[in-house]
Parts: C-alpha cells; sequence; structure tokens
C-alpha cells in the first residue's frame, strides 16, 4: 500500500507532465542558476580580491543549494562546508599573502579570451543537443552501473546511504587514491610555506634585504 | 520545441557558468584571481555532473527504512506481476539476504539482464499508460505465499514499473555514481587549489607581485641582464 | 584582534561544531555525511578557533607538529583496512571478510567505518595543516592598501 502510493505520484508526474521542467522545482531550480550566474558575472567584473573570494564563497554556497535541489545531499554537505567554509579561509589568507587588488587589464587584451570562451560555449551547446533531457531516468549515464549500485546496495554492503557504500566499499580503491591525493596536496603545501620551506615557516627576519 | 529547450535550459547555463570561470581564467593576470576562476571553472563542472545524474521525480540516493524492516521479517513478499505481451520471468531481486523476489512481469527488453536497471529507477519509459497493478500486504502474512499479486487494472500495464514495486526499490533515486565523484573532487579541488595558492605565495615572496605581466617582463629583464653579462 | 560579539558567538559554536563533525563521522551509513565531510567540519571549528582567538592559541590545542602524523595515520589506517582484508584471505579492501559468519553485512559496516574514520582524520589534518601553512606566514610588507 505504502509503496504504492508512493509510485503513483512519480509516474503520475511522469505520465502527465508533458515538460519535465515545469513545476515548482523548476521555479527553485531557474531562480539559484540565475543567482549563479549574476553572482559568476560579479566575480569577473570585480578587481578588489575580497570581494571576489566572498563572491567565491556566495557561489559554493548557492550552488551547494543547487545541489540539494539536484537530490545531492551528501554533495551540498561537502560544498557547504568545504566551498564556502574552508575554501574562503584559504583564499583569504592567500590574499592577505599575496595582493589585495588585482591591476586593471586591456580592453585589447580580453578580446581574444572572450573569443576562445565564446567558440568553446558554443561547442559545448552544440553538444548538449545529443544529451539526453534533463532528468531523463533512461539517460545512458543513469541506467547502467548507477543503477546496479541502487539496485545491489541493500543485499551488498546493507547500508543505508547508497553514496557512502559506493564511497567506501564499491570504489574503496578509488577513494584510497583521492585520499592520498589530499595527503599528497597537504604535504605539498607544508613543503611550499611551512617548516619545510626556505624562510622556516614564517619568521620574515631572515632575509637580508 | 519548448520541451526540447526546457530540458535542456539548465546544461545551457551550467555551460555558461563554465565558460565565465574559463573567461577569467584567460583573460586577468592575477595569478590569485586565475586560481578563482579555476574554482568557479571547477564548481560549474561539478554542477554539471550532478546535474547528468538527477532523476526527474527522484529523490536523494539514501535508501527508504521501512523496506529494509519488511524484508526481514520475511513476510512481505510484494511480487507484483503485470500482464503484459512478453511472459519471461525477468529475474531474482532479492531484499534480504535468505529470501529472492521473483519479480514476474515484463520489460519491453526482458530477456536483457540489465532489466534490473530499470528498476531502480521504476522506467517511466515504459509507457505513460503504466497504472498501478499491485498493492502490498503489511508483513503479517504467512511466509509461503510467495506472489501477493494484483492484477493490474490496465492489461499491458508496463511490466517493468510493476517490477520496480516488486523489487521493493520502487522509490526512484537519483544515480548516486556522480555524486560520489563529485564528493571526493571537492575536497580534492580544495587540497590543489591551496597548492595553487602557496604557489602564488612563493611568487610573490620571490618577485614581489603576482601580476603575469610584471612577472614576464621581470623574467625577461633577467634574462637579457644574464645574456649582457 | 577580534570582536567581542565575534569571540562568544565563536566560544559558543565550537563544541557544537565538534559535535556535529563526529556525528557526521560515524552516522555517515545513515544519513549524509561521511569521513570527506566530518573531516573538513572539524577542521573549520578549529580553524574558526584560530580566526577568533589567534592562531597561537589554536596551535596549543594541536600542535602544528600532529597534523602530518595525523595525515599519515589517516593514510595508513584507510590503507592499512585493505592490507588487513588481504592478510584476512580476501581482496584488498573486501571488507566482507572481517566478519565472514555475519548474514548482515557486519564486516562491511566494519570496513566502512574504520576507512571513513581514516579519510576523516586524513582530511581534517589535511585541511588544517593548509590552513597553519598560510596563516602562519608572516605577510610581506604590501605596496597597495585594502
Amino acid at each position: 500500500m505504502l509503496l504504492a502510493e508512493a509510485v503513483a505520484p512519480a509516474s503520475e508526474l511522469l505520465a502527465e507532465s508533458e515538460f519535465p521542467g515545469l513545476s515548482a522545482a523548476f521555479a527553485v531550480e531557474i531562480f539559484i542558476l540565475a543567482m549563479l550566474a549574476a553572482t559568476a558575472f560579479a566575480m569577473i567584473r570585480m578587481r578588489q580580491l575580497f570581494g571576489v573570494a566572498m563572491l567565491s564563497g556566495i557561489y559554493s554556497l548557492l550552488s551547494a543549494a543547487f545541489f540539494v535541489a539536484l537530490d545531492a545531499v551528501d554533495v551540498a554537505f561537502t560544498e557547504a562546508a568545504v566551498g564556502a567554509g574552508v575554501s574562503t579561509v584559504l583564499v583569504l589568507s592567500g590574499i592577505a599573502l599575496t595582493a589585495k587588488r588585482e591591476l586593471p587589464v586591456d580592453r585589447e587584451r580580453t578580446f581574444l579570451p572572450l573569443a576562445i570562451v565564446l567558440v568553446v560555449g558554443a561547442a559545448l551547446v552544440y553538444a548538449t543537443i545529443d544529451m539526453p533531457a534533463f532528468g531523463d531516468p533512461n539517460a545512458p549515464a543513469n541506467v547502467y552501473v548507477g543503477a546496479q549500485y541502487i539496485e545491489r546496495t541493500p543485499e551488498d554492503i546493507e547500508v543505508p546511504n547508497i553514496v557512502t557504500a559506493v564511497l567506501a566499499s564499491y570504489r574503496g580503491f578509488d577513494t584510497l587514491g583521492e585520499t592520498v591525493v589530499v595527503f599528497t596536496a597537504g604535504l605539498a603545501c607544508l613543503l611550499l610555506l611551512g617548516a619545510g620551506s626556505i624562510r622556516g615557516g614564517g619568521r620574515h627576519d631572515d632575509e637580508e634585504h | 520545441m519548448l520541451e526540447f529547450i526546457l530540458a535542456r535550459y539548465n546544461y545551457w547555463i551550467v555551460i555558461c557558468l563554465m565558460m565565465t570561470g574559463l573567461y577569467i581564467v584567460f583573460a586577468r593576470g592575477n595569478l590569485v584571481k586565475t586560481l578563482i576562476g579555476l574554482n568557479l571553472f571547477q564548481t560549474s563542472v561539478f554542477i554539471f555532473y550532478i546535474t547528468v545524474g538527477k532523476v526527474i521525480g527522484g529523490t536523494a540516493p539514501i535508501l527508504i527504512e521501512n523496506k529494509k524492516k519488511d524484508g526481514t521479517h520475511g513476510g512481505d513478499h510484494g511480487a507484483g506481476h503485470g500482464e503484459s505481451h512478453s511472459e519471461a520471468p525477468v529475474g531474482f531481486v532479492s531484499s534480504d539476504e535468505a529470501e529472492h523476489l521473483v519479480s514476474e512481469g515484463a520489460a519491453h527488453e526482458a530477456t536483457d539482464p540489465s532489466v534490473t536497471n530499470q528498476i531502480g529507477y521504476g522506467q517511466p519509459g515504459a509507457g505513460g499508460q503504466a497504472t498501478e497493478s499491485l498493492h502490498l500486504q503489511p508483513p503479517a502474512t504467512p511466509a509461503n505465499e510467495l506472489f501477493k499479486d494484483v492484477a493490474g487494472d490496465a492489461a499491458h500495464a508496463a511490466g517493468a514499473s510493476s517490477d520496480a514495486a516488486a523489487a521493493a526499490t520502487d522509490i526512484l533515486y537519483s544515480n548516486p555514481l556522480p555524486h560520489v565523484l563529485i564528493l571526493t573532487a571537492i575536497v580534492v579541488g580544495v587540497a590543489t587549489t591551496a597548492v595553487g595558492l602557496s604557489l602564488a605565495v612563493r611568487i610573490r615572496e620571490a618577485y614581489g607581485t603576482v601580476e603575469e605581466d610584471d612577472l614576464e617582463s621581470m623574467d625577461n629583464a633577467a634574462e637579457v641582464a644574464e645574456v649582457a653579462r | 584582534m577580534g570582536h567581542l560579539i565575534l569571540r562568544v558567538t565563536i566560544k559558543l559554536l565550537f563544541a557544537p561544531i565538534i559535535l556535529f563533525a563526529l556525528y557526521v563521522q560515524f552516522h555517515g551509513d545513515y544519513g549524509p555525511g561521511g569521513g570527506f565531510q566530518a573531516g573538513v567540519t572539524l577542521a573549520a571549528a578549529f580553524i574558526l578557533h584560530a580566526l577568533g582567538f589567534g592562531l597561537d592559541r589554536c596551535q596549543k590545542v594541536i600542535p602544528p607538529g600532529w597534523l602530518p602524523v595525523g595525515m599519515a595515520l589517516g593514510v595508513l589506517i584507510y590503507a592499512g583496512t585493505g592490507i588487513y582484508t588481504m592478510l584476512l584471505g580476501g581482496n584488498f579492501l573486501d571488507y566482507d571478510v572481517i566478519q565472514p559468519d555475519s548474514h548482515h553485512h557486519a564486516g562491511q559496516h566494519i570496513g566502512i567505518i574504520v576507512v571513513e574514520l581514516g579519510v576523516g582524520l586524513a582530511v581534517a589534518a589535511t585541511m588544517l595543516q593548509i590552513f597553519y601553512a598560510f596563516a602562519a606566514r608572516e605577510p610581506e610588507p604590501m605596496d597597495d592598501a585594502w
């Protein structure tokens, strides 16, 4: 009963709505996407790097909201913690150690990048014409291994959170690799800035000039 | 046409965002701003991945609990079979280690082992006329009553739709695979961004600037001085 | 340094953030969360503390020397789980051999918890290490102001 009830709205929705996008979710998504675009454009124009770092944090938070709208709660959680939290702090401390403002760029020099970006963007948009529709359950990306994970997790792992099951068990090698990459990156930072670096991690007076 | 646009506007806006990040990387000379632009590009690619994994009508890929409880009681064998034009038994879908639910019914690709794929997603492609052809009994029923099939109203109810219910994973879940990939990529992304930033810090300490043009002219001047000497 | 309101807020938030990080760490099987998120959240708690009260006081709680050890230990816990399952006769990271008799895949649960613990430790230590590296470095005199 319960299950049948749960199925009904989903299939009804799919059967009735001719336009898969038109719903309350559509309004939320278009709103968040508009905010994301506005933030991104503001980031191009702003030359004060403190403001750019803040906008980057806002962008991360908005994208976390968008991830929730797209059912990716784990990703949203990570993005909110990393993008809006740690990453912003790191960029700010990087700015404190480098420069507060960026120098203005010549008008002529923006032309070539703009052309490249437009061409690449047009190519990508052209590619989306062949892509399956947004949210299509039968899209190739959604039917093979992803569906197998959903199907098998209750039997193989018995962990309710499929993302955790895939992360730690099915794709354990992958995650081990990612952990090693994070470890290596931390080590690289330590070598570049920390106790192992030339200035010994902080004392500024060891330079002659 | 409108349908076509509505099904893809997401992609286009996300591509716009990606290109914004790429533009910052190309056009700006400040190394820190370039790194932030790279971050923007990266986040937009993440959004694109997650967009691809979204299933309309789906929910977050965290299994709903009641299904598991029912399964361990061993009583609830919700196996519905929708009647349809092809009668091949589709496959075994076990909901716990002891019991197998034989889901009988037909998908369009009935002989295809990948039919289990469609179970998880409820196969809406099987046709709009897929009406619900089953309901499940509460778990107090005898265990040997294996099929609690309830004939559907629609004679040709899409088999996969009833399969989905039979597998008791009738709830649509979004694809978890992109989530896993992006989840780890976010953390790796911030770590690599930190490496980039620390390189920028070292460059600033060595050259006194992080503007690409100044760096290049200083390098050129140093080279010229080297040659002159 | 630091405003009074900010400091009081940070003091109030510090313990709940750590508690939340631990919840996320150990509840990752059942809800959203896991080692990556927990590690970042835990590091964020200490970063917040360092922002409000200064790096020195934060480094008294977690000395910088611990962090490389934590990073390495996290990766070693993860890889060690794989080695352990190999010693038990299974494949690398094949958690089922930890408790082969279990009907409820207890081995998988144990394996996932241990592995996530390693991930959480590695990520938290790395994030804090990166922050320490940046924050401990004294800025050179700037020619431009904010």
